[in-house]
């Protein structure tokens, strides 16, 4: 019981914050048809803002200001070069992302080095936040939690209850009639754009000293939010938040269990040596399949319910 | 990504099928009189390289330039090519399998094509950008999977063979790196032909209408799904065997091979060719092997300098350096070209003093970052600079901008005078036609 209760709420840390990042990634998607590949550059960013402006002035202004700085650059990125190649299509748009991904790993390189830096959890966070079964539950997962949750709510009331949200929300299905109808679309699109870049740089504030700020953060958490986004269904908000929150749990989950298939198999009574066929496979534990469990989850979903969790189209 | 593969320089033709003859001829002399001319291990090396990566990146545009399908897994196929031709290479050394090496390839070819029967089945569910996202997806899970199963993948230090073995016919052992150059050019000129000729097949075309209007195709009865599977598994064939050859060059195959790393380099260098013309992913292979053997040599900021000309490519050439020739072609075959030359002096000359003063900057960033322990001095062609002088900073900063100010005008010139040439080869055109 309280292995379940503590990798769930882990779980749902985790699954939060992956959901910080795809709803970014699922709003710039279903808006303007395009995949931001350089999404989790955004969430590098995040980081590596916060920690130089945490080194300067804190942790409280960095949680400010660092997501405003990508947010910011994100819009500019999208005024001055997606913009551009929008007239080219889809892939020219995905490409020009992919090129903005190799030259912002290479200039975070360049300005704060190649290995992991120092950004710590501040300290009014550190300690737990509370005691179950006598394990701790550190408060900075909780202080996550709460960030999350209240981006979550703030994100969903902004879409339906302003005008601004109810532009987007008709910048999304007809944006040739919300321009006739004299709104700026191209500037509705880069707010879009920049806003989803910020929640990047939000979730990179609040998980780059979670887990680990270092050049690769990029990598190890790029191809897990596309595994969220066509797992929820493409373009589906509340679908990636509920691939978000499953992933975030299974994955959890699963880098904690100690058991195989191996293990499985000997409790009915079969024996099991390295000369047994497809020994490979079953001495593997469930924690070493963790990391391919989100691909695995994605190539079933994609035979069994090829539209995603709550999807609407077979794209 | 539109079909201007051929049409537009066929007037310069008179005979297309003749002229096509003359760059297969050129093609194939190409490949037996290259290591001739560059006679050092090196470059023999790097053209063994280029050949291997002409195969897959070729292979990789039947996909994206013809199929429309922007893959960013296609290192898994030429990936898992690679480790079945070692392992075969290593069987034949044990004498488990009869087969001569240079046949070796074609394993990896068919390891390639049984891997694509499988997981392309699931990834060409879909198409377009979902599709970019699942060979994501599957790209990682066969890259995490080669750290899982080091039996197969031989784990860090990867799987290694010895090419020298089995049959020696006519005394080639494939030993030395000669012997090998020439199996990749037999290889690279059958595979490039074979590739060429897919273009020209019924599905070939079919896959070209995939890519443009799947709707319409599929209203005319062809299930878009299937086209797009068969050619992703023709391309994953192709792919496992320039992964073969690549582990007979390398004699280790490591899992580095199946990596995301690996395939976004092929997509960038195939982009980067030009993927709107069959041969754009030639010049994109010499470009890919150059970088990684050369420009990595030269310069520490070499993948700065990659994205950023990628960045550029996408913006402005969306039709990669083949586009950019071909436009150039067209304009010569109607004898327009000279006139241009001077703009194109000026746009070189600039660029190149833009590109100067931004390099310096750049390389001295990188001094400082990378080798401040070794002083604040720095060699930048053929010039002694000091990274840690802001007069060295403000000149650069300056030529830079001064660069980039001559080269703006130079490109207005140059617009001007380039949509006046081609107003005037539409003129000329219509006036043939009504000739």
């Amino acid at each position: 019981m309280e292995f379940f209760t503590i990798s769930l709420l882990n779980g749902l840390s985790y699954g939060l914050l992956l959901f910080m990042l795809s709803s970014g990634l699922t709003l710039i998607f279903s808006m303007m048809g395009v995949l931001n590949f350089a999404h989790a550059s955004f969430y590098m960013l995040g980081a590596y803002f916060a920690y130089s402006v945490t080194s300067l002035v804190g942790f409280w202004p960095a949680l400010i200001v660092a997501p405003l700085v990508v947010g910011a650059i994100g819009a500019a990125f999208e005024k001055f070069c997606l913009r551009r190649v929008h007239k080219f299509g889809h892939v020219p748009e995905l490409l020009i992302t992919f090129g903005l991904s190799y030259i912002l790993v290479e200039l975070v390189q360049l300005v704060w080095g190649r290995i992991a830096v120092d950004y710590r959890v501040p300290e009014a966070l550190k300690g737990p936040l509370f005691t179950l079964y006598g394990t701790q539950f550190p408060m900075y997962r909780g202080f996550m939690m709460a960030v999350a949750l209240f981006m979550l709510v703030a994100i969903w009331l902004l879409l339906k209850k302003t005008r601004i949200g109810l532009v987007i929300q008709a910048a999304l299905t007809h944006p040739e009639t919300v321009e006739a109808l004299g709104h700026n679309v191209p500037r509705v699109f880069m707010l879009v754009f920049g806003g989803g870049a910020a929640l990047a740089g939000l979730a990179g504030v609040i998980g780059g000293n979670a887990f680990v700020t270092e050049p690769s953060m990029a990598a190890a958490v790029g191809s897990i939010i596309f595994v969220v986004v066509v797992v929820g269904g493409m373009g589906s908000l509340a679908g990636a938040f509920l691939a978000s929150v499953l992933i975030g749990v299974l994955q959890t989950f699963a880098v904690a269990v100690d058991s195989s298939l191996m293990s499985a198999v000997a409790t009915l009574g079969v024996s099991v040596t390295p000369e047994t066929f497809g020994y490979a496979v079953l001495k593997l534990k469930i924690s070493q399949i963790a990391p391919i469990l989100p691909y695995l989850f994605l190539v079933l979903m994609l035979i069994f319910r090829p539209k995603g969790l709550l999807g609407t189209r077979e794209g | 990504m539109s079909a201007v593969l051929n049409s537009s320089v066929q007037p310069a033709l008179s005979n297309p099928s003749r002229g096509r003859l003359w760059v297969w001829s050129l093609f194939a002399l190409v490949i037996v009189v290259a290591p001739l001319i560059f006679t050092s291990s090196l470059s023999h090396t790097i053209l063994s390289q280029m050949g291997i990566a002409i195969i897959v990146c070729l292979s990789y545009n039947m996909l994206l330039g013809q199929g429309g399908m922007l893959s960013f897994g296609h290192a898994v196929y030429s990936g898992l090519g690679a480790f079945i031709a070692i392992h075969v290479l290593n069987a034949v050394t044990e004498g488990r399998v009869a087969l001569p090496v240079s046949l070796i390839p074609l394993a990896g070819g068919l390891a390639g094509l049984a891997t694509a029967l499988i997981l392309g089945w699931v990834t060409t569910k879909k198409s377009a950008t979902t599709f970019a996202m699942i060979t994501l997806g599957v790209g990682e899970l066969v890259w995490a999977m080669s750290l899982m199963f080091p039996e197969f993948f031989g784990g860090e230090g990867g799987i290694s063979g010895n090419r020298v073995t089995g049959p020696k016919p006519l005394g080639i052992t494939f030993g030395p790196q000669i012997q090998l150059y020439y199996l990749i050019g037999i290889y690279t000129f059958v595979c490039t032909g074979l590739m060429f000729a897919f273009t020209r097949t019924p599905l070939g075309r079919m896959l070209n209408a995939v890519r443009d209007n799947p709707e319409r195709v599929e209203f005319v009865g062809y299930d878009t799904q299937k086209v797009r599977f068969l050619a992703f598994v023709i391309a994953a064939f192709f792919a496992g065997i320039s992964g073969g050859l690549a582990a007979l060059n390398f004699e280790i195959v490591t899992s580095e091979v199946v990596s995301g790393y690996r395939s976004g380099a092929y997509l960038l260098f195939t982009f980067l060719g030009g993927a709107t013309f069959f041969f754009g992913p030639i010049i994109g292979a010499v470009l890919m092997v150059l970088a990684f053997v050369l420009l990595s040599e030269f310069t520490k900021a070499w993948l700065l300098y990659l994205g950023l000309v990628f960045l550029f490519m996408v913006m402005f050439a969306p039709g990669g350096f083949a586009s950019l020739i071909m436009m150039n072609v067209r304009v010569a075959a109607f004898g327009r070209l000279k006139p241009l030359l001077v703009n194109y002096m000026a746009l070189l000359f600039t660029g190149l003093v833009a590109f100067v003063g931004a390099a310096a900057m750049i390389e001295m960033l990188y001094h400082l970052q990378l080798d401040a322990a070794l002083g604040s001095n720095l060699h930048f062609m053929g010039l002694k600079l000091d990274a840690a002088a802001p007069t060295n900073w403000g000149v650069a900063m300056l030529v830079m901008l001064l660069g980039i100010g001559m080269f703006e005008i130079a490109r207005r010139r140059f617009a001007a005078k380039w949509g006046d040439t081609q107003q005037a080869i539409e003129i000329d055109l219509k006036r043939r036609e009504a000739v």
